[in-house]
């Protein structure tokens, strides 16, 4: 209807670069079109995230009494181990003086445990390199040892050499009681 | 090649049909009459034997699908069922398993024959590109693929790599955690992984289908490397190359035959036996041997980022690779200089695939202590990776433009036919002197 036609009497608003409605309407459908596509690509790239189910396993409670000194238990935690360690005193004098070393992730074993309870040792149980799961006792420092590519931590968890950039992740925690902690 | 057309309906329906829908013209076009260089030899029909791997796979594929359960307390029981108690699952999945691997060879052959020939060069670069992307694609489907049996390899291998990804800097670990969907690899992640593993091939299918149409524009290169110059350099498809390739798949197959009857599990490893267990990891996590090279590469690094980035790099070296190459000569036939180069790169590829099937601190050499050097000793499977990976990289990016430039190749034949007839004499009689205008 708007539609110019030759011969006819030019509509001053349809000459020159004014938008007409048949401009209005082709700007209105590209903004829809793109509008769903952008609308819909979120939702398709969202559904992939952890689900409600899966975040709402995300804690545990774990009973420390089970642990005996020297002992080490390995828990499944968001699929993943968790490492929860009674260090002996021997190990704990071993992660203080380990402070001053030159770390690469630079740490004090004071800030890896929660106050007065530098005997547990709670940790994610996953290399920080490609996500191996290191063996208790390996290395030379006393702690863990990652096969895959030969990462070293120290009792505290912290990374002594190898490849792994970063000590051994400690999860969010609480005591609930003296003998019980929730993870996550 | 393209644009003319040879066919002519020879019955009624054919013509009503023709005039509706030109499938009967397009085949003949393309799969019966397509001039093709008269030329090619046998490294020239792993492109066919290609399309029958891609075909074995699906096949196999689809009826493995469905038996297979993709539920991580199944997987793993679902796949033993398959092999003990399915009618013949043994047999289909054996042959899926070994095709994957024998797809892997064919394609290596048929890329190295690309490099040898320069049949990458202009003008079908955007041949090659889609062969890249093919390859790519190939590479995620087999990692899908490999995860689904649920092992300990299955499992580990799925971390190792997803967690290459949490190597980019800020957004690395939200988006391992969108992989994976979840905190680890879990239920969730081993359902998308057999969903894409599923939809992958039909992509492939798809990019092969555009593989062929850009090969049939320019029509194949050849051994020689000269252009297709008059209707005497060329022969139909068929019967010429259909025979040709049905006698070289038929080769082909009797080697995957004895694979899968004789040797079904020399491929895999033994890890994949035990199911998977997130909280105990293997002693030694390697990928499939098709994948070994770049994992080798990945190792030789120190710094996690720069391994990620050097392994990509590897792969995307070969999308520019038309770009690099300054020689006008196709094939290596007449550059002698560059094939002792390209030997020593196959040479290298075979010593990287070494070095990722080993622990990268053991000796290469045993009984010999090697020195230190930086962080490792020079007797290591790191340093022999390092030094294959620096070759690696200086074959593409610095060997190949330089060489084109200063290189004196040999005399060019005049046509395809011409040292052919000239036999058996020897090329140079009615070759060219003047490479150069030859592209």
């Amino acid at each position: 209807m708007a539609d110019t036609v030759v011969g006819a009497t030019p509509d001053p608003h349809v000459s020159g670069d004014d938008p007409n409605r048949r401009d209005f309407i082709h700007i209105a459908t590209g903004v829809a079109a793109a509008g769903l596509v952008g609308g819909l690509a979120w939702p398709f790239i969202d559904q992939m995230n952890p689900a409600g189910d899966t975040l709402a396993l995300a804690s545990i409670e774990f009973d420390l009494s089970k642990v005996a000194e020297g002992q080490q238990v390995v828990v499944k935690w968001r699929g993943k181990p968790l490492f929860v360690r009674f260090r002996t005193p021997k190990e704990i004098a071993e992660a203080i003086k380990g402070d001053h070393a030159d770390l690469r992730d630079p740490a004090t074993d004071e800030s890896r445990h929660k106050p007065g309870k530098a005997q547990y040792l709670i940790l994610i149980g996953t290399c920080t390199h490609l996500g191996c799961v290191p063996t208790f006792g390996g290395g030379e420092y006393g702690g863990w040892f990652c096969p895959c590519h030969g990462s070293v931590y120290d009792t505290s968890g912290r990374i002594r050499k190898g490849p792994a950039p970063l000590n051994l992740v400690v999860p969010d925690y609480a005591f609930l009681s003296d003998t019980k902690v929730k993870v996550g | 090649m393209s644009g003319h057309s040879t066919y002519e309906p020879k019955t009624g329906f054919e013509r009503w049909l023709d005039m509706r829908l030109p499938i009967v013209r397009f085949t003949s076009d393309h799969l019966m009459a397509f001039p093709t260089p008269k030329n090619l030899n046998y490294w020239w029909t792993f492109g066919a034997i290609l399309a029958v791997m891609l075909g074995m796979q699906i096949v196999t594929g689809i009826v493995l699908a469905m038996h297979y359960v993709p539920h991580v307390d199944y997987a793993f029981n679902s796949v033993q069922r398959i092999m003990r108690d399915v009618n013949y699952g043994w047999l289909i999945r054996d042959l899926h398993a070994n095709g994957a691997s024998m797809f892997f060879l064919a394609v290596y052959i048929h890329i190295f024959r690309n490099l040898y020939y320069g049949s990458y060069k202009a003008p079908r670069e955007v041949l090659w590109i889609l062969g890249c992307v093919i390859y790519l694609l190939m590479m995620a489907t087999a990692f899908f693929g490999y995860v689904l049996p649920w092992g300990q390899m299955s499992f580990h291998g799925a971390v190792v790599i997803t967690n290459l990804i949490g190597a980019l800097p800020v957004v690395g670990h939200s988006i391992t955690t969108w992989l994976w969907g979840g905190f680890a690899v879990d239920n969730p992640t081993l359902n998308r992984f057999f969903s894409l593993h599923y939809l992958l091939p039909f992509m492939i299918a798809g990019v092969v289908g555009l593989h062929i149409w850009a090969l049939h524009v320019p029509g194949n290169n050849n051994p020689t490397g000269v252009n297709v110059s008059s209707p005497e350099d060329t022969v139909a498809f068929h019967p010429y190359y259909t025979v040709k390739d049905g006698f070289g798949i038929s080769v082909f197959l009797i080697l995957y035959a004895v694979f899968v009857f004789y040797m079904p599990d020399a491929l895999g490893d033994a890890a994949n036996y035990v199911p998977a267990n997130p909280l105990v990891t293997p002693q030694h996590i390697v990928p499939e041997w098709y994948l070994l090279p770049f994992y080798a590469i990945l190792r030789a690094v120190p710094n996690k980022l720069m391994g990620v980035i050097l392994m990509f790099g590897a792969i995307a070296t070969l999308f520019v690779l038309p770009w690099l190459d300054t020689s006008k000569v196709r094939s290596m036939r007449y550059r002698p200089t560059a094939r002792l180069y390209y030997a020593i790169f196959f040479l290298t590829c075979i010593v990287l695939g070494f070095c990722g099937a080993h622990p990268p601190d053991d000796a290469v050499i045993p009984a010999i202590s090697g020195p230190q050097l930086l962080d490792a000793n020079l007797n290591s499977f790191v340093w022999l990776s390092r030094i294959a990976a620096l070759y690696y990289f200086a074959y593409f990016w610095v060997i190949t433009p330089i060489l084109g430039l200063t290189e004196t190749p040999l005399p060019v034949p005049a046509s395809i036919s011409a040292p052919v007839l000239s036999h058996p004499a020897s090329a140079p009689t009615g070759a060219v002197a003047s490479p150069e205008k030859r592209g």
